[in-house]
């Protein structure tokens, strides 16, 4: 790494040297049984250059030929984009624990006992439903460095469990599932084998529902599934500067229903999706995005917030090993005081979306979604009477959330990157069979 | 001789000293550039290398797989595999049978994309970008082009040797058109088997992407409902692959007894007309390969002749499971991921009809063309149109906001009751299946006529 960063010195104003290393164990069940173990090695390092004022990038998992890697990066800042930002020379950073060291010790034997108590209790309650687990753990660490002086280290452990089932009479098709992740072992199993549960539970008799606007609950699972994608476009500073983001000039107004508040939070101890700095070595902080139903930031990285005029929100993240572009780690919707249950007593006739299929192949820069309710449950009179089926639903996300009803207090992590309630809106447009 | 080879020859001779059920390892090395734009600048431009392989072995039923880009080792990496799959193991392993293959005359038929000088490339963008931005009411755009190839060598513990190359190009662009509050945009996906040429002079193309993107800033949202629709070629190859070739990979159905119910050879799916394919041994396409990544020749697979279904899509476990034969349809993303049962160049064939005879008889309907995306939960599955419009009495009509269509499979696929004359092959896509995503593949069909499908909207 050093010696990459020296070679390109010489070539280049700036430069910048950016290694990720991870050792991953992933243990799979298919069909309910043991099918693969897994063991994944991999490296690469990222160098990033600044040549006569322009980017250049390239990377490469080979360490030891570094003179091409140089090269590389080198033609490519022929064309690059003009550098407008400073790369850190900070070294000192926020504490936010992300490694536990326990996770690399626990047993292929414990990972493989965990799956098998997922599938047995979930197929403990429906004997013929068809399973798939996994039990992963990874170890990865990331390594900065760059000519100003300014570096970071950290290591990082993530253990995910999860269970999908799919339960088929003839034709008709069910799937359930739920996981979970954490910087820690994950040594229970109850809860996650307990949400799939409700899912069966709730699904077990059918109902039909009318084509027609209706009330409808998005839990936790159904709003990640339908509505956070448009809002991470939208609150992303590159959409931002390019004028494609619809809250782009709405900075400081209320866009949204006066309940909702959203944050990006990547600060959180032992979560995956937390760290002490981002990939280009800003430190992490919490950022506001909306507050009381107004737009309060958007998120960015160096580049992005130089061409702005603002500051990086240490939101700088290298997906697929591509150049630093912003990037959210995790979205936190904050909890209301309204329970589930209420919500659903609400509700004279209406439904509940559990999973939506498809939501983000539409418009999505405009806010609309659409898609097929893979998992949702029509309510009459306060009650949920059954899973719907050959159902679509299609709406706009900046409609939806002016106005909500209520927020759910049962906030919960989907997935390792969503932390969200369930939401209650007045209305949303049904089409079904 | 390469250190790849190198090293693969190394390991052809370590492999046969383990008595597993099965072994086999995998080595790449792959160049990739890209250039990506978002509005009117370049947003990023880089080169990638990288260099990787894995073993996975197969013990009592059960694999142990290992990757890595460090090669050093690499005994301990092979011993890791098989006691992996030892320890998960506890049933007889069952492969099909294959046929030891040496073969590396299929090594640098591609043309390579990555040496083409950036330079060139982004002449060709910049005219593409000057041609979005040129374009009244144009927000802004996104170009997102790729290059990679690839050079893979192949072994294993019947004695296969192995060395296949693969080229790819791929490019998107999107152009977002706003008004008001208003957002829109409008897509076109390209893509070829390397040859860069292919997705060279397609500017009158691009200038209606641009142009379509402010149209739909005025056009009407369709009411939500059922309808008859036509779909294009693009978005119908998306349907063949999305509704009903994800459903063909066996991987679904092999040890899911309720599956295999279903998927009964000769059961009915579609009228006499309909004939779906897996093909990828036709030259030039982005899913066409010689071998798959077990090894198997790759071959043609009718999935559905005249209306019944007639093949499916096998890995050599699958096919063992169901005894049925190996179809060459093993396929990984990249060295760090085992092979699954994939799709190669899925399409529907041609029937008689067309174009204006499809539409011809439809009172009120939709055409659907071009692709956003599209998913598929098996029975159900939704995708989404680029560009909608109404057809009245027999004729195209005003245009409409892009649409997602949803559907039951099974009900999708009868309802199909006209198949127009003019296949055509799409190469602009990419398949995700689990984490491994894109996979090269292509979709065609000729236009399709669906009746009652439901399509969302407000």
């Amino acid at each position: 790494m050093e010696q990459i960063l020296a070679q390109a010195k010489r070539v280049a104003e700036e430069a910048e040297a950016f290694m990720v290393s991870s050792e991953e164990t992933p243990v799979q069940f298919e069909a309910n049984r043991l099918k693969h173990i897994q063991s994944k090695q991999s490296s690469y390092v990222a160098l990033r250059i600044i040549r006569g004022g322009k980017i250049g990038y390239a990377t490469a998992t080979e360490l030891g030929d570094s003179q091409n890697l140089v090269n590389a990066a080198v033609e490519t800042a022929q064309f690059g984009m003009i550098a407008k930002f400073e790369l850190p020379s900070l070294s000192v950073y926020p504490e936010i624990e992300v490694f536990d060291p326990k996770v690399e010790s626990v047993s292929t034997e414990e990972m493989i006992n965990l799956g098998e108590e997922l599938i047995a209790t979930v197929r403990g309650h429906t004997p013929d439903i068809v399973c798939e687990a996994g039990v992963s753990k990874a170890i990865i660490s990331i390594h900065i460095i760059n000519s100003r002086g300014g570096q970071a280290n950290y290591k990082q452990s993530i253990f995910s469990l999860g269970v999908a089932g799919h339960l088929i009479r003839d034709t008709d098709m069910l799937f359930v599932g739920e996981s979970e992740s954490s910087c820690h072992p994950l040594t229970e199993t109850k809860a996650i084998a307990g949400e799939v549960l409700r899912q069966l539970e709730l699904a077990k008799n059918r109902a039909s529902i009318p084509s027609k606007p209706l009330p409808v609950v998005f839990t936790p699972r159904g709003l990640a599934s339908a509505l956070i994608l448009p809002l991470m476009v939208a609150f992303n500073g590159k959409t931002v500067l390019k004028g494609a983001s619809p809250i782009g000039n709405r900075l400081g107004q209320p866009v949204f229903d006066d309940k909702l508040w959203l944050w990006d939070d990547p600060t959180l101890a032992y979560r995956p999706e937390s760290r002490p700095c981002d990939d280009e070595g800003i430190p992490s902080q919490r950022t506001p995005l909306i507050q009381q139903g107004a737009i309060t930031n958007f998120l960015y990285d160096l580049q992005t917030a130089a061409l702005a005029h603002t500051q990086s929100t240490g939101n700088g993240s290298r997906n697929y090993g591509g150049l630093p572009a912003p990037s959210p780690s995790a979205f936190i919707i904050k909890p209301g005081n309204t329970t589930f249950d209420e919500m659903v007593t609400d509700i004279k006739e209406g439904l509940v979306i559990e999973q939506l299929m498809g939501a983000g192949q539409g418009n999505i820069l405009g806010g609309d979604f659409s898609g097929n309710v893979l998992l949702g449950y029509k309510v009459e009179s306060g009650r949920i009477v059954g899973r719907v089926k050959d159902t679509m639903v299609s709406g706009n996300v900046y409609q939806l959330l002016k106005q909500i009803t209520a927020i759910g207090s049962d906030a919960r992590w989907v997935g390792g990157s969503i932390n969200t309630p369930s939401l209650y809106c007045p209305t949303l447009s049904v089409a079904s069979k | 001789m390469t250190t790849t080879q190198a090293i693969a020859h190394q390991l052809a001779e370590v492999i046969n000293r383990y008595s597993t059920d099965y072994i086999e390892a995998r080595f790449e090395e792959s160049q990739t550039s890209y250039i990506s734009y978002r509005g009117r600048e370049l947003d990023s431009i880089g080169r990638a290398s990288a260099i990787g392989g894995n073993v996975r072995a197969m013990v009592k039923g059960a694999w142990g797989f290992v990757s890595f880009n460090d090669f050093n080792e690499l005994p301990g990496r092979v011993e890791l595999a098989i006691r992996q799959a030892q320890f998960a193991g506890n049933e007889e392993s069952q492969l099909a049978p294959a046929e030891p293959v040496v073969d590396t005359s299929a090594m640098a038929q591609d043309k390579n994309p990555v040496v083409i000088p950036l330079a060139e490339k982004k002449q060709l963008l910049d005219e593409y970008n000057d041609i979005i931005w040129h374009t009244p009411k144009l927000q802004t755009a996104i170009i997102d082009y790729g290059d990679s190839y690839k050079k893979v060598i192949f072994l294993n513990s019947l004695g296969s040797y192995i060395e296949q190359d693969r080229a790819d190009v791929t490019l998107r662009l999107t152009a977002i058109a706003t008004q008001d509050n208003e957002v829109q945009q409008a897509g076109l996906s390209l893509g070829s088997r390397g040859d860069f040429s292919l997705i060279q002079g397609r500017h009158q193309q691009v200038g209606q992407m641009a142009q379509l993107a402010v149209e739909l800033l005025s056009a009407p949202q369709v009411k939500g409902g059922e309808y008859t629709v036509v779909l294009d070629p693009v978005l119908a190859g998306v349907f063949a692959h999305e509704a009903f070739g994800h459903l063909s990979e066996s991987d679904f159905v092999y040890e899911n007894d309720r599956v295999r119910q279903i998927m009964t050879l000769g059961r009915r799916f579609g009228s006499d007309e309909l004939n779906i394919v897996d093909n990828a041994t036709i030259p030039g396409l982005r899913g066409s390969y010689k071998y798959d990544d077990e090894g198997v020749p790759a071959t043609k697979t009718y999935l559905i002749t005249e209306g019944k279904l007639v093949g499916r899509l096998h890995s050599r476990e699958t096919a063992a499971k169901m005894k049925e034969k190996p179809t060459g349809n093993a396929r990984a993303i990249n060295y760090c991921y085992p092979p699954i049962v994939r799709m190669t160049n899925t399409y529907i064939e041609p029937g008689a009809a067309s174009f204006d005879e499809l539409i011809g008889d439809i009172k009120e309907g939709i055409y659907v063309k071009n692709w956003y995306g599209g998913t598929t939960s098996m029975e159900m599955f939704t995708f989404s149109a680029g560009e909608a419009y109404m057809i009245r009495h027999g004729k195209l009509a005003e245009p409409l906001r892009p649409v997602v269509l949803t559907g039951n499979v099974f009900t999708t696929l009868m309802n199909i009751d006209g198949i127009g004359n003019d296949l055509e092959m799409n190469q602009g896509g990419g398949c995700g299946k689990g984490e491994q995503v894109p996979l090269p593949v292509s979709n065609g069909s000729p236009h399709i006529r669906i009746r009652h499908c439901l399509v969302g909207g407000r």
